[in-house]
């Protein structure tokens, strides 16, 4: 039997959901393929691709579908409902299957769709998923099962070194922003040179674990019920006394974040914040100019306190 | 004392106004109507890229705390409009304001548990019944306002008396404010003005242009955050067509959304969020319809509809209807969305003369 190749688009739900999509279709004797890094060529594609006014990360996401078109046989597209009452996600994800089906009607999707307050529970999707490949269901849910336990694993591990570099005597700036945005070569990785390069301690939001930051998101937001910008903000709320200044970052336009963050702005007052918008036409030039200003804003409030 | 206000929507500050004034029995302040100084202090105030309703809301709030108001009600859901309520309090705080801000919403949806709750806490007399019979005939008049303007907006365009209608919804909405009603005083009024509407002189050839105005709810019920746009299209001398309300929105939505999926398989598996699900089937049931052209209308950054305008593009093509999209922020000037118009006037007329 011929070997089925599985296409992920490396944008959005990608991030955080791709240890376990890669070891659970490794378990089952499938190929898995990644696109390629996001590049300036991605962006045009990206833009060509969707309406303007799109948010970028979106564009980013359509691209990276094309891209893979002809490389597979299927490609998951996710699509997000919410996680049970008031766990709500951004609308984009709501619809991004039926773009993609849409504008690709030559592709075969794999579907996986979570709607915990329909009982689209996330076991039910892997044994969806695994049928088109595999019929026996043991073998689907020990692959499940190991997905899952691999997954845990892997942030766990990230999430401990991120707790050592809080000992760090290095200033610490906390990176707000989804995993899509910040980890993407076009949006966010430039961003982390620079300030690595500037002998930053980052600490990454995303990385704090889930029900730990959904609980301190509730302190600091009490109506939110965006699940993915709850566990963002809970990260504000766990670190903001044990870092030097915080930077939002967000891809223009994001429909939450438009609300959520500039909310945090107002209600933070204890450490120097700054937000980065990052566009399609943003030049590094200018980006790099405000970076090393904040960072002396830091540089010198760390001074004047010891 | 408590001055209660709320963000205006359309007309229906008529009804709300009346809940309000009925169940709390407190002053309420309805903020002045919104004018180009309503969204200048409404956008100076909000974050660059949020969506417009935000900005009308908030020029409201600002407008009425000015004349006096110290309770602001807020309600909505379905997409970013449910998180509204906290940043709008919290830049109003920071602005200087002493003020209560009471949000309605729970769970993503305006819950009449808390309004009840609320109103009981301000009036001690009210009790379920005359809350239910208040908020019954709130609707009634929500469903009237929302049957009536149907006749207008189909004829508007051909009327032999120059702003007869015009004249008629005005004498209607003084009417409504005036009295105090019961249901059976209202379904008078409601006949009275439907068969005033139908006695005006009108010139209406037999093939006339229709279109369907479909997209994101508030530019679509709020005039003047989408230019009058409705008015305009139909004082050209088209038949308009809407299907957003208010009455749709309360009370039809949680049922037909599943029969709107079943419709909408050729293009549609799940739900598109807010109301982008119906822009979609709407305009597909138009262009079966055979319907000259759609005209799409949204607030500048409205994701839902966004969504929805990646799928309509592929129903003008495969149906070859002509769609036009409009998106509104407070730069949008009135002669540039005149000339869009015009320009897709005789578009559809040419069309349907070949």
């Amino acid at each position: 039997m011929k070997q089925i190749t599985i296409g992920l688009p490396k944008a959005y739900l990608y991030y955080r959901y791709h240890i376990m999509w890669e070891t659970f279709f490794k378990n089952l004797g499938c190929k898995v393929i990644t696109s390629e890094n996001t590049t300036k060529k991605t962006i045009e594609l990206g833009k060509s691709l969707s309406i303007d006014e799109s948010c970028l990360s979106s564009k980013i996401y359509l691209s990276h579908v094309a891209s893979l078109q002809g490389k597979c046989d299927y490609i998951l597209v996710p699509r997000v409902y919410d996680y049970g009452k008031n766990e709500q996600v951004c609308v984009k994800f709501n619809a991004i299957y039926d773009i993609i089906k849409n504008l690709f009607p030559n592709i075969n999707i794999l579907e996986y769709n979570i709607e915990k307050s329909k009982h689209h529970y996330e076991l039910f999707n892997y044994f969806h998923l695994g049928h088109a490949i595999e019929k026996n269901i043991i073998k689907i849910l020990l692959s499940y099962l190991k997905a899952r336990k691999a997954s845990k694993k892997y942030f766990k591990e990230k999430l401990k070194k991120q707790t050592q570099k809080l000992n760090s005597y290095k200033p610490k700036i906390l990176l707000v922003s989804h995993p899509y945005n910040i980890y993407d070569n076009y949006i966010g990785e430039p961003i982390i040179k620079k300030l690595e390069s500037m002998g930053i301690e980052l600490i990454y939001a995303d990385l704090l674990d889930k029900k730990t930051a959904r609980m301190y998101a509730e302190k600091l937001s009490p109506t939110l019920y965006w699940t993915y910008s709850k566990e963002l903000i809970g990260a504000i709320g766990y670190y903001r006394y044990s870092v030097d200044g915080i930077i939002f970052l967000t891809a223009f336009p994001c429909g939450p974040d438009s609300l959520v963050n500039e909310l945090m702005i107002r209600k933070i007052d204890n450490i120097p914040v700054t937000s980065i918008l990052v566009d399609e036409q943003s030049s590094t030039t200018g980006l790099e100019t405000r970076l090393e200003s904040f960072i002396d804003i830091i540089k010198e409030r760390r001074k004047n306190n010891e | 004392m408590n001055k209660i206000t709320f963000p205006h929507m359309g007309d229906y500050y008529i009804p709300i106004n009346y809940l309000l004034e009925n169940i709390t029995k407190s002053i309420v302040i309805v903020p002045p109507p919104i004018t180009k100084k309503t969204i200048e202090l409404g956008s100076k105030y909000s974050p660059d890229y949020v969506c417009m309703p935000f900005k009308y809301n908030l020029g409201n709030f600002i407008e009425a705390l000015e004349n006096g108001a110290n309770v602001i009600l807020q309600a909505g859901g379905g997409c970013r409009y449910g998180y509204y309520a906290e940043l709008q309090e919290q830049i109003l705080k920071d602005l200087g304001y002493k003020f209560e801000f009471v949000n309605f919403i729970e769970n993503n949806h305006v819950s009449i548990f808390n309004i009840y709750n609320y109103a009981k806490s301000l009036n001690k007399k009210l009790n379920i019944i005359s809350f239910s019979y208040y908020a019954l005939n709130t609707a009634i008049m929500i469903i009237i306002m929302d049957k009536l303007s149907k006749y207008p907006r189909e004829n508007l365009g051909f009327e032999k008396e120059k702003n007869s209608f015009l004249n008629t919804k005005r004498q209607f909405q003084e009417e409504l404010k005036m009295k105090k009603h019961t249901p059976l005083s209202l379904v008078r009024l409601f006949l009275k003005y439907k068969r005033k509407y139908k006695s005006l002189p009108i010139n209406k050839p037999k093939n006339c242009l229709k279109i369907g105005l479909v997209g994101e709810l508030y530019s679509i019920m709020e005039p003047n955050s989408s230019n009058n746009i409705e008015l305009k299209l139909a004082s050209l001398g088209i038949e308009v067509h809407r299907f957003t309300t208010l009455t749709y929105l309360l009370f039809q939505k949680k049922h037909r959304l599943k029969k709107l999926l079943k419709k909408g398989k050729k293009y549609l598996k799940y739900h598109l969020g807010a109301d982008a699900t119906e822009s979609v089937v709407l305009s597909m049931e138009l262009a079966e319809k055979h319907y000259d052209g759609i005209v799409h209308i949204k607030s500048f950054g409205c994701t839902p509809e966004l969504n929805a305008m990646s799928i309509l593009e592929k129903i003008s093509t495969d149906y070859e209807i002509p769609i036009i999209y409009f998106s509104f922020d407070s730069g949008t000037s009135d002669v540039g969305i005149e000339t869009r118009i015009e320009a897709f006037y005789d578009m559809i007329l040419q069309k349907k003369k070949d």
